[in-house]
């Protein structure tokens, strides 16, 4: 066992997640697979959505494997920013949209 | 950014059978990624060997304007490997008589060679289909007496292939060196303006994009549309195709490899990309390489690496076309670069 929770090189086993749920882990490759091949959204845009989500889920194996992978579609370092900005701002957003209810609230209770 | 060659830095590196020994052992003899051989028998294309010869490719000499990080040539001012007018002769031989419809010459930057314009111009009277010259662009921009190659290159109707990493500034230059894109830009501009690199013209114009760093090319298609797009809307510049080559783990990308601690994910990535169909048409099968003192090899990479070929014709000056055909091609860990993703070979992908 290794003495951290997250070992970089435990992202190249993730296949093997299947071998325990040989149904469900297939069905999940094959949807994730499905997701990020070019449709209405080039193959490109859905890579910075995936960045970006990785950062706001805090997942290091995405962050890693994103940035590879921006790398590799020629993505400049500016947009794999501008992109993990657009998930920071919705998760404070998501933060700070929840003041309404505290103003709300605020506002219920007192005279 | 290093402006001397590992050779001229008198680096560990420098030495091929170092470079060898890395990627004989190491994690491949611990058994933790498979040997290129296994992988390839597995596939059933062992032992690799040639088909029909269609690239003949004359490396000219090692001596080159730019010093890149990732250069598998270990190429830069500093070296003096250049070769000779008889060499060339020897070539011209060749030429005359090969079966290849490709001649494709490489270097360092080939136009440094003082009898570059005369081998060009000797080499086109062979009437051969398609004549490249892999041109690193600054290189026409670097001196004056450089200038007027657009002109020539249109005069002997070359085939222009050029590197270009990017199409910002600022991974360019990362690779290559300061200044490299601004010059870049300017000279495909020139080339442009001679007639290269329009739709339906003759005059071809490629380019070249190596990962700037230790990752992947990622679909050549893709980053063709791309490049072509932000060229022609930032520049006005316009090109055929773009090959996306895969950098081999040797010299000075094993090098960079070694030294930002990558090398073992990135022969895990090589070896996870692996693609059985990538073999069948790997560029070993089709290319003969030639080196400046006239030694032959199954691929410039080999050529680097020191591997002559196995056949009992060695050199260009003894060359037999049916017996160097008869040869099993010579392998290491190196090539799992070229069999990762959709292949990779000079002339992009492969599969």
């Amino acid at each position: 066992m290794a003495n951290s929770y997250y070992d970089p090189a435990d992202l190249r086993k993730f296949g093997k997640i299947t071998e325990w749920s040989e149904e469900l882990g297939s069905k999940f490759f094959e949807y994730y697979g499905k997701v990020f091949e070019e449709g209405a959204l080039s193959a490109r845009e859905k890579s910075l959505i995936a960045l970006a989500v990785a950062h706001v889920v805090k997942c290091p194996y995405c962050i890693d494997a994103y940035t590879k992978d921006g790398l590799e579609r020629g993505i400049t370092r500016e947009e794999m920013m501008e992109a993990v900005h657009a998930g920071a701002a919705i998760e404070s957003g998501a933060t700070l949209v929840h003041a309404v209810q505290m103003m709300n609230k605020h506002d219920k209770l007192s005279m | 950014m290093a402006t001397k060659s590992l050779k001229a830095r008198q680096d560990a590196l420098a030495d091929i059978n170092k470079q060898l020994n890395i990627l004989e052992n190491g994690i491949f003899a611990e058994g933790e990624l498979p040997y290129f051989r296994d992988k390839i028998a597995e596939a059933g294309h062992f032992p690799l060997r040639p088909q029909k010869l269609e690239i003949l490719q004359i490396n000219v000499g090692y001596m080159c304007n730019q010093v890149c990080e990732h250069c598998h040539v270990d190429a830069g001012p500093d070296r003096k490997e250049i070769m000779t007018r008889e060499t060339m002769t020897q070539c011209l031989d060749v030429i005359r008589k090969t079966g290849a419809h490709t001649l494709d010459l490489t270097g360092g930057a080939p136009e440094m060679n003082p009898d570059f314009r005369w081998f060009v111009e000797e080499a086109a009277k062979a009437g051969i289909m398609d004549f490249i010259v892999r041109s690193n662009l600054t290189i026409i921009r670097a001196n004056k007496k450089y200038y007027d190659l657009p002109h020539f290159f249109k005069k002997h109707n070359i085939h222009v292939v050029s590197s270009m990493p990017h199409y910002t500034r600022g991974k360019t230059d990362k690779q290559r060196g300061d200044g490299v894109f601004d010059k870049s830009i300017k000279a495909l501009q020139e080339l442009n303006a001679v007639g290269y690199g329009q739709a339906g013209g003759n005059l071809k114009l490629d380019l070249v994009y190596n990962p700037s760093g230790a990752f992947l090319p990622g679909d050549q298609a893709a980053l063709e549309q791309d490049f072509k797009k932000a060229l022609m809307t930032d520049f006005g510049i316009a090109f055929h195709n773009l090959f996306a080559i895969t950098n081999l783990p040797i010299s000075r990308f094993l090098d960079y490899l070694i030294a930002s601690e990558n090398y073992e994910d990135y022969m895990y990535a090589l070896v996870d990309a692996f693609n059985p169909a990538a073999v069948a048409s790997v560029m070993c099968t089709n290319t003969l390489s030639v080196s400046w003192d006239g030694w032959l090899y199954d691929c410039d990479f080999n050529q680097m690496l020191g591997l002559k070929n196995a056949s009992p014709v060695k050199h260009i000056k003894e060359y037999q076309e049916d017996i160097l055909q008869d040869r099993d091609i010579i392998i290491s860990q190196h090539c799992y670069g070229c069999t990762a993703g959709a292949g990779s070979s000079c002339q992009g992908t492969v599969a």
